[in-house]
């Protein structure tokens, strides 16, 4: 939990920081269930749904005759996702990375648009942006050495002066990846937390909406992409040679 | 910090700094904007490519937002949970 940042205002911190709701012991420390576990749960369950909604809608649809709407938006997230792994990642391996990428795609929006519906963002809570780039790094690092055998870790050396560089370079991956989506989903989260805890009500009507457009779906929309667009490039570049 | 133990001097300097740090956001706006105008160029000179153009120009103008983005976080830690205030 966040402390706050001065005594007379005491309820914006508990409104735009992660809430603590219970807390349990095990193996001497205290766990704490807060509100992006919730938040996770409900998305989790909401993607579930929507994907076994979506797979009833793909197979009572006709092949030969006209889709319909729920079928063409289906079509189109599809293609989009098998687009871009494609063309990223090139046609012998884009493949096998669709089912991720496209998971990894769903995740991160609709985790970042969750603030329209009420619920804080989970990826504005730094172990979630954190353990996803955590995957992202294994992954680099698996392909590389499935790809590239002994010379992933002799391109280490390349330059020899150079080594400590390209060995923080390889540390910072994750770190920036993980900051980028944390910031942008946390900037949005506070000025909107902000925006409704400083003003008085009656200014507040409507035009909070625009900002919502602005800070929860744009820039989630967007930041979604580029983390996704950051794995396919990192992972990518160890197939050449 | 041996004599200064008072909150709200430290709560101040801490409000000061994270302005401060919030002076880096001038650099990821240059960078935007540079970037901004080149894919206007570019749509301008080859309007069939504006898809591929807004694709990378929105690519590269978040990765410019980085270091724009530590510093808001830079500025988040001093106010929200700063240890010595």
């Amino acid at each position: 939990m966040l402390p706050v940042l001065a005594s007379q205002s005491d309820d914006i911190g508990t409104k735009i920081g992660i809430n603590g709701y219970g807390s349990f012991k095990l193996f001497g420390y205290r766990f704490w269930i807060t509100s992006t576990h919730i938040a996770l749960l409900i998305l989790v369950i909401a993607i579930t749904v929507l994907a076994i909604l979506a797979n009833r809608v793909i197979r009572k649809s006709d092949p030969y005759g006209k889709p319909g709407i729920c079928m063409t938006i289906i079509e189109t997230i599809v293609s989009f996702i098998d687009n871009t792994t494609m063309s990223n990642m090139g046609e012998k391996h884009g493949g096998k990375f669709r089912n991720y990428i496209g998971t990894l795609l769903l995740f991160i929006f609709f985790s970042n648009i969750s603030g329209v519906f009420g619920l804080r963002p989970p990826t504005a809570d730094y172990g979630v942006t954190f353990g996803l780039a955590m995957i992202t790094f294994f992954l680099i690092h698996i392909n590389g050495f499935k790809y590239q055998k002994m010379k992933h870790i002799t391109g280490l050396f390349d330059p020899i002066p150079l080594t400590p560089i390209n060995i923080i370079g390889e540390i910072s991956t994750p770190i920036s990846m993980s900051l980028r989506l944390f910031g942008n989903v946390l900037c949005g989260t506070v000025i909107m937390g902000l925006l409704y805890n400083l003003l008085p009500q009656f200014l507040l009507i409507l035009w909070p909406g625009a900002l919502h457009v602005y800070f929860d779906l744009f820039s989630g929309a967007i930041q979604a992409y580029v983390f996704t667009m950051l794995t396919m490039v990192f992972i990518s570049k160890n197939f050449d040679e | 910090m041996d004599g200064i133990f008072n909150k709200e001097f430290v709560q101040g300097c801490s409000a000061l700094g994270a302005g401060i740090a919030m002076i880096a956001g001038l650099g990821p706006g240059i960078g935007q904007g540079i970037a901004a105008g080149q894919g206007a160029a570019a749509v301008g000179r080859n309007p069939g490519a504006r898809g591929t153009v807004m694709g990378t120009m929105i690519l590269g103008q978040a990765i410019a937002e980085t270091t724009g983005l530590y510093s808001l976080i830079v500025a988040i830690l001093l106010i929200f949970v700063n240890p010595w205030a």
